[in-house]
This record gives C-alpha cells, sequence and structure tokens, in this order.
C-alpha cells in the first residue's frame, strides 16, 4: 500500500502526479506551505500515497523524514486509503457523559470495523474524535459533512443505511 | 443600498446546532410558502450566526415583533406564513414553554435563558446576517476601527484595553493589554498578529459560534491589535473541524478587502494590515502559543520552552502577539464605547462578560453570555433550566482538560479567573458540562487523562509517560483492580507533573484528577476499597442490584421495568431480583417508590 499504482513509465508518473503540481502551483512552495499543500493532496488524493509525500518533500526541498514526521504528528493526515463515507464519532465531553460510548460500539458493531478503521468495502472509516463543538446536541456523530445530533444508539442502523446505497 | 423595504423580517439561525436540526430544510420550506404567498419582496429572510439556545433548534425570530419560533420543521412553515404573517396572529404551539410554569413565552427577551445573559461579545451573533458586512456596519462595525486609526496613536489604544481590564479569553487570563504593550514595546520590523481559534477543549464552542455569526468583530479587533502592536500581518489559525467558521471568516476576509477595511493605507492612514487563515490539522496541543506557531511555519506542533515569549521572538522569530477569539471579539466595544463600557461590568479582578457553553445533564444547552462574577449557580439553574431528567446535580466540570470539577457546596461560588483557580479548577475557555448523579466522577477523570494522553505532543517526559502512567492507575481503579495506595500514587505524580512539564498542556493535565480526588475522594474510595461505582457507572464494577425485602411494597414497578425479566414476586409482596439474570442495567432503581432497591 502507498505505492503509486500506475506503472514506472514517466508519461504515467506524469499523469499521477499532475493533481499535484496543479495544487502546488498556487504556492512559493517554501515550508510554510507544507501543512495546506498535504490538506490540499490529500483531498485530492483521498489520502496520502508515500509517493506524493515523497513528491511533495521534494518539490518544497525539505527532507521526506521531515514531511513524514510532520504527516504523523496530525491526526488528519492518513497513509491509509480511506472509506467513501467518513465516520466521526464525537468522543468530546458531553457527548461522553450523555453516552457517546454506546453510539460508537453500536456502529462498530454495525460496520464490523474498530475505532479507526476502513470497512474492506471501503465504503465506511470509523475513527472516534475529540469534540467536534456540537455539544448542545450531543451525542453527535458527523458523517462526511453531515452532522447528526441527539443520538441513540437505536438511531444508528437507519443513519448509515442512507449513506449505504 | 437600493434594497426594498420590507415590512418584516424573519431571522434563521445557521450555525451548526441549528444546521444540524433541520434549520435548511426549514428555510427552505419558508421560502416556498412566501413565494405562494407574493410575499418574497415583502418579507426579508436573514440567515444569522449562533443563537445560543442550541436545544431549541432550529430557531427563527419575526420581526419587528421579536417573536421567538423554536424547534420548528418545515411543515410548520405553512402555519406561520398564514397565521403570524399574513393575519398577525401568533402560533402558541410554536413558541418556547418555560419547563417550569409550562406558560408559552413570545418574546425572546422573557426567556429565563435569555434573561439574565448579558450579550456583549454575541451581541450581533444571531442578530446580523453573519456573511453580510453592510450588516456588520450598520452595527457599528468598523467604526473602533475608524477611530482607532484617525484619533488614536497606538500607544492610547493599549491603554484604553488596559483599562478596561480584559483579560485573555482562551484560558490563561494574561491582561490583554499588557500582552500588547509587551509587543509594541519589542523593536522590529516585522511583527505580527495571531488569532488563537484552534479552540481544541471538548465542550467548549464559543469561538466556533464568534466565528460563524460575527466573523467581522474578529477582524475588526485583530486590524486594532496590529496597529496597536505595530504588526502589518495576521494570521487566524482554525481548527480544521470547523469547516463552516472558516468559511464564514474568508467570506468576512474577502469583503473587508473589498470595502478597504483590509490591505493598504487603511482610513487614509499610513497602517496597512494583512489577514490570512491558517487551518489546522488537529492536534490539541496546537492551542498552546509556541506550538501553534510552530505549525503555521510548517512544523509538527511542539511547544517549546518560553522565554523567549512570542512577543520577544514569535513567528519566524519576529515579535508576535497570539490572542484568543473572545478577547479580539471584545476590542470593537471597548475602543468604539471606551474602556467603561466594559470595566463597569464584571469583578474587581475579571472585568466584563465571559460566554460559557452550557453542556451535559442540563435542561437548556447552549452558549451563554454572563456578567463575570454570576454564581454557578444562577448560569446552571436560572439559565441552564436545571439538571435533565428530573436527577441530583452532582458536579460541574469547568475548563476543559485543565480544568476542575466542583461540587454542589461550591455552587454559589462568584465566577471569575481566580475565585475557579482558588477551587482547584480554571476558567479555561468556558465550557461548563454539568454532571448528575448517574456520572462516575472517577469515569470523568480518566475520560480527561485518556484526552490528555493522546494529545499530548511526546516531547517532554512528564506530560509523556506521567499521563500514562496516571491513566493507567484510573483505568485500574474503574475496572475494580484498584490497591491500595493507588490514590497517594496518582497525587503524587500529579504533583510532579504539573511542575515539571514544558507547556500548559502537561501542566494542567493533572487538574481532573486533582480536583475530583479533592471534592469526590469517596468515589475513588468506594472503587478501590469496595469494587463499587456509587453511580452506577462503571460496567466492571456492577454486580446486580438487590431488593430490601422489608423497605419492599410488593407495587411491582421494579418488575415491569425490567428488561429481562429477572425480578420475581406477586403483588403486595416482597420482590426478588434474580442476580444470574440481573444485567446491572439500573432501569429498576428510579421506578422503586420507596427506594428499597439499591446496588448489589
Amino acid at each position: 500500500m502507498g505505492q503509486c499504482q500506475c506503472g514506472n513509465s514517466a508519461e504515467s508518473k506524469e499523469k499521477y502526479f499532475a493533481p499535484l503540481m496543479k495544487i502546488l502551483e498556487g504556492y512559493e512552495k517554501k515550508e510554510k506551505d507544507l501543512i495546506p499543500v498535504l490538506q490540499k493532496a490529500q483531498d485530492e488524493y483521498g489520502y496520502l500515497p508515500q509517493d506524493v509525500i515523497k513528491e511533495i518533500a521534494n518539490q518544497l526541498n525539505l527532507s521526506f523524514s521531515q514531511v513524514y514526521g510532520v504527516v504523523t504528528f496530525y491526526s488528519q493526515f492518513h497513509l491509509e486509503p480511506r472509506g467513501e463515507n467518513i465516520i466521526r464519532v464525537c468522543m468530546g465531553t458531553a457527548c461522553h457523559v450523555r453516552g457517546a460510548g454506546e453510539v460508537l460500539d453500536k456502529i462498530t458493531e454495525e460496520l464490523g470495523v474498530d475505532d479507526g478503521e476502513t470497512t474492506e468495502d471501503l465504503k465506511f472509516t470509523l475513527e472516534s474524535v475529540a469534540c467536534i463543538g456540537a455539544c448542545g446536541l450531543a451525542p453527535v456523530i458527523m458523517i462526511n459533512d453531515d452532522t447528526h445530533g441527539r443520538l441513540g444508539a437505536d438511531d444508528i442502523p437507519e443513519i448509515l443505511a442512507q449513506y449505504k446505497e | 443600498m437600493g434594497e426594498s423595504i420590507y415590512r418584516s423580517h424573519v431571522l434563521i439561525c445557521g450555525g451548526t446546532g441549528c444546521v444540524s436540526s433541520g434549520c435548511k430544510e426549514a428555510q427552505d420550506a419558508l421560502v416556498k410558502e412566501l413565494k405562494k404567498h407574493d410575499l418574497a419582496t415583502e418579507v426579508k429572510l436573514v440567515e444569522t450566526g449562533c443563537h445560543g439556545f442550541c436545544e431549541k433548534g432550529p430557531i427563527m425570530i419575526f420581526y419587528p415583533e421579536g417573536v421567538f419560533y423554536c424547534q420548528v420543521t418545515p411543515e410548520d412553515m405553512e402555519e406561520l406564513v398564514e397565521e403570524h404573517i399574513l393575519k398577525g396572529r401568533i402560533v402558541q404551539r410554536l413558541l418556547y414553554k418555560e419547563p417550569t410554569t409550562k406558560e408559552n413565552i413570545p418574546s425572546y427577551k422573557e426567556i429565563d435563558f435569555y434573561k439574565k445573559q448579558q450579550r456583549l461579545s454575541l451581541a450581533n451573533c444571531g442578530h446580523i446576517d453573519a456573511e453580510s458586512i453592510d450588516e456588520y456596519i450598520a452595527e457599528g462595525g468598523y467604526e473602533a476601527l475608524g477611530k482607532a486609526l484617525t484619533e488614536m496613536t497606538p500607544q492610547e489604544v493599549i491603554e484604553e484595553v488596559k483599562e478596561s481590564g480584559l483579560r485573555g479569553r482562551g484560558g490563561g487570563g494574561f491582561p490583554t493589554g499588557l500582552k500588547w504593550q509587551f509587543a509594541h514595546d519589542t523593536e522590529g520590523d516585522k511583527k505580527y498578529i495571531i488569532c488563537n481559534a484552534d479552540e481544541g477543549d471538548p465542550g467548549a464552542f464559543m469561538d466556533r459560534s464568534l466565528l460563524e455569526g460575527d466573523p467581522h468583530a474578529i477582524i475588526e479587533g485583530m486590524a486594532i491589535g496590529a496597529y496597536a502592536i505595530g504588526a502589518d500581518e495576521g494570521y487566524v489559525y482554525v481548527r480544521a473541524e470547523y469547516p463552516l467558521a472558516i468559511k464564514r471568516l474568508q467570506n468576512a476576509i474577502d469583503q473587508a478587502k473589498e470595502y478597504g477595511l483590509l490591505g493598504d493605507n487603511l482610513f487614509g492612514s499610513d497602517f496597512s494590515f494583512k489577514l490570512q487563515i491558517k487551518a489546522g490539522a488537529g492536534a490539541f496541543v496546537c492551542g498552546e502559543e509556541t506550538a501553534l506557531m510552530a505549525s503555521i511555519e510548517g512544523k509538527r506542533g511542539m511547544p517549546r520552552p518560553r522565554p523567549p515569549f512570542p512577543a520577544q521572538k514569535g513567528l519566524w522569530g519576529k515579535p508576535s502577539n497570539i490572542n484568543n477569539v473572545e478577547s479580539l471579539a471584545n476590542i470593537p466595544l471597548i475602543i468604539r464605547e471606551g474602556a467603561s463600557r466594559f470595566n463597569s461590568v464584571g469583578t474587581e479582578g475579571s472585568k466584563g462578560t465571559k460566554v460559557f457553553a452550557l453542556t451535559g445533564k442540563i435542561n437548556n444547552t447552549g452558549l451563554a453570555e454572563v456578567p463575570m462574577g454570576i454564581t454557578m449557580r444562577e448560569i446552571i439553574y436560572d439559565i441552564g433550566g436545571g439538571i435533565s431528567g428530573g436527577k441530583e446535580f452532582k458536579a460541574v466540570q469547568i475548563g476543559g482538560p485543565s480544568g476542575g470539577c466542583l461540587p454542589e457546596n461550591l455552587l454559589d461560588l462568584p465566577v471569575d479567573y481566580d475565585s475557579l483557580i482558588e477551587a482547584g479548577a480554571m476558567m479555561g475557555s468556558g465550557g461548563l458540562v454539568v454532571m448528575d448523579e448517574e456520572t462516575c466522577m472517577v469515569d470523568v477523570a480518566r475520560f480527561f487523562l485518556n484526552f490528555t494522553k493522546s494529545e499530548s505532543c511526546g516531547k517532554c517526559t512528564p506530560c509523556r509517560e506521567g499521563t500514562k502512567r496516571m491513566l493507567e492507575i484510573l483505568n485500574r481503579i474503574t475496572s475494580g483492580e484498584g490497591r491500595d495506595g493507588d490514590i497517594e500514587q496518582l497525587e503524587r505524580l500529579a504533583e510532579n507533573i504539573k511542575s515539571t512539564s514544558l507547556c500548559g498542556l502537561g501542566q494542567t493535565a493533572p487538574n481532573p484528577v486533582l480536583s475530583t480526588l479533592k471534592y469526590f475522594r469517596h468515589e475513588y474510595e468506594a472503587h478501590i476499597h469496595e469494587q463499587k461505582c456509587p453511580a452506577g457507572a462503571c460496567d466492571d464494577l456492577l454486580n446486580g442490584y438487590v431488593v430490601d425485602e422489608d423497605a419492599c411494597i410488593g407495587c411491582t414497578l421494579c418488575a415491569k421495568a425490567c428488561p429481562v425479566d429477572a425480578i420475581e414476586g406477586a403483588p403486595k409482596q416482597a420482590h426478588i431480583i434474580d442476580l444470574d439474570e440481573c444485567i446491572s442495567c439500573g432501569a429498576c432503581e428510579p421506578k422503586c417508590p420507596v427506594d428499597a432497591i439499591s446496588q448489589a
């Protein structure tokens, strides 16, 4: 995993990196641009494949290890492919005292994956996150950009069904 | 501005809380209804920022009457248009009902949740269209910036802020004016001003609401700060988890540029200021100022020792000043109306107001801005409407992972920076999580330690290893394997971590444990010595429930409540719980009218 999937010809490499080059055009390619570039690259590729990280290091004139260090420091960056739908279960204080644990357990049970894992069909990635700031609606989950609040474990199957097709 | 005159305005809350309660769908339905009745040119819809009363979302306020409708659905729109707008009759069933008196309250100013609030920094939130610079200007926006640039010297601006008594709203409580003075006094060809919008405390969302509801106030506050310290460039560091806040702020920055309120030679002066957003990438420690600057520079967000303080050596080694969102939101008011407008509110050492995020086991969750010095009891019972589900209050957690839990007997404590520290908690960013009798305080401490352990950046040993060891002990205690000496061990570790950690994250990480040990030590002892969780929350310590046969009156209510039929007994005879069957769900206990059921 993490290798460029396109064979090794110069032409296919160029094609693979084309979106990245486009992203880099908007920046001065200095160290300060690293995090925004990684964010945009991840939006484009869905995660941060090794080849992409190497190319970014190259382009920004940083060492691979430095870039890797940044990627692994921030929880938002991912080295593995991600599901089509990202489920974020809020584990903030308010959600915790209002039963977020049960909600997470139910999702784990329904999808057959643990916290931090992706389903085999690449449909869902499940993550528990610290507060997403919608404490008034606790317990809360976010699926992609949709917030679902005031949940009980029983609400989960129906919500997941909306994203399954 | 060439717009038609509307006879009514409908304010629709577009904060994150209401969006997820379905305000968009309601808004679409309302647009359709208005069109149907040919009212689109007579009634104007305004999407505002957060009203704070997230519990009752989606919220709509109909002006000029100022009628507050809550929990509206798309299906209600037909009736609202036909009754309220066409016939001028209030739709009673959609009004807020006061939980105690059951009375319908039409005007939001009369609702208890708002009555005790004093909205200074939140004045515009929920009141203006957050995406319109014109509405911000109409409310006096950018007047303060104009005043500062044309009538005041930087030093006069700093004096005014000092005079106001404003202290940092991000948690530390350092006087903002003094901070500006330091940055001002440092010589430098280039300086930066930074807004810390990396609101990471679980249970706090006031910064998010301000950015979503009144983004121009932050821009104006930053521009004034930049002028005061001599900076010409600024960054707003926003959590990546707040996409709507980033969108609204970017929109506001673009508008301000277009209006010449950001850029070169503002208000015809020599002062130029440019501002940009940096989105965080998910690391709680980046809320610490030196870590935040490292993150802006494109590095791992790790703190470094201070001194040198950011005012001497900050971003890229240049003098820098970092303020929290809520602190900056107060600046335009202080400059526009003078320090006395602000320092006439509050207590001796803590001036002005503070926004609290009320969450947890409370009836009215939401955001409330109150004068400093108000008591916790007023916040929880008068504004928050008391404990939900008719349960007993146990504790309130304030200040997030750096803060502490306060028990019932401290509810009458006036809330300000100093009294909270004295009580073993801290203001933090202002998250208030209310806990009831069913919340286990050891579990709460474990929850926060788990949080700080995972968010520790790993740079210094006391925080990296110490929080891990504390968590191990807490895990042991909550799973029923606590040992003699665990409490003392926790206390020793806590003191060491506090005094030797590099940054605020580690220095405050033990607070949740220390404050729960201070006020709820008996719960720790019950877990360790009696293998019992008094709150009935720690699964591993639940051994089922028993009935006191002498007290039981045989009413059968418990047996009816049991989901697994583990309770036997004929009517009017003592009941017995079969401990082999009992799943310790606790459903029977509250049903018993004579309190005859307890944990085994």
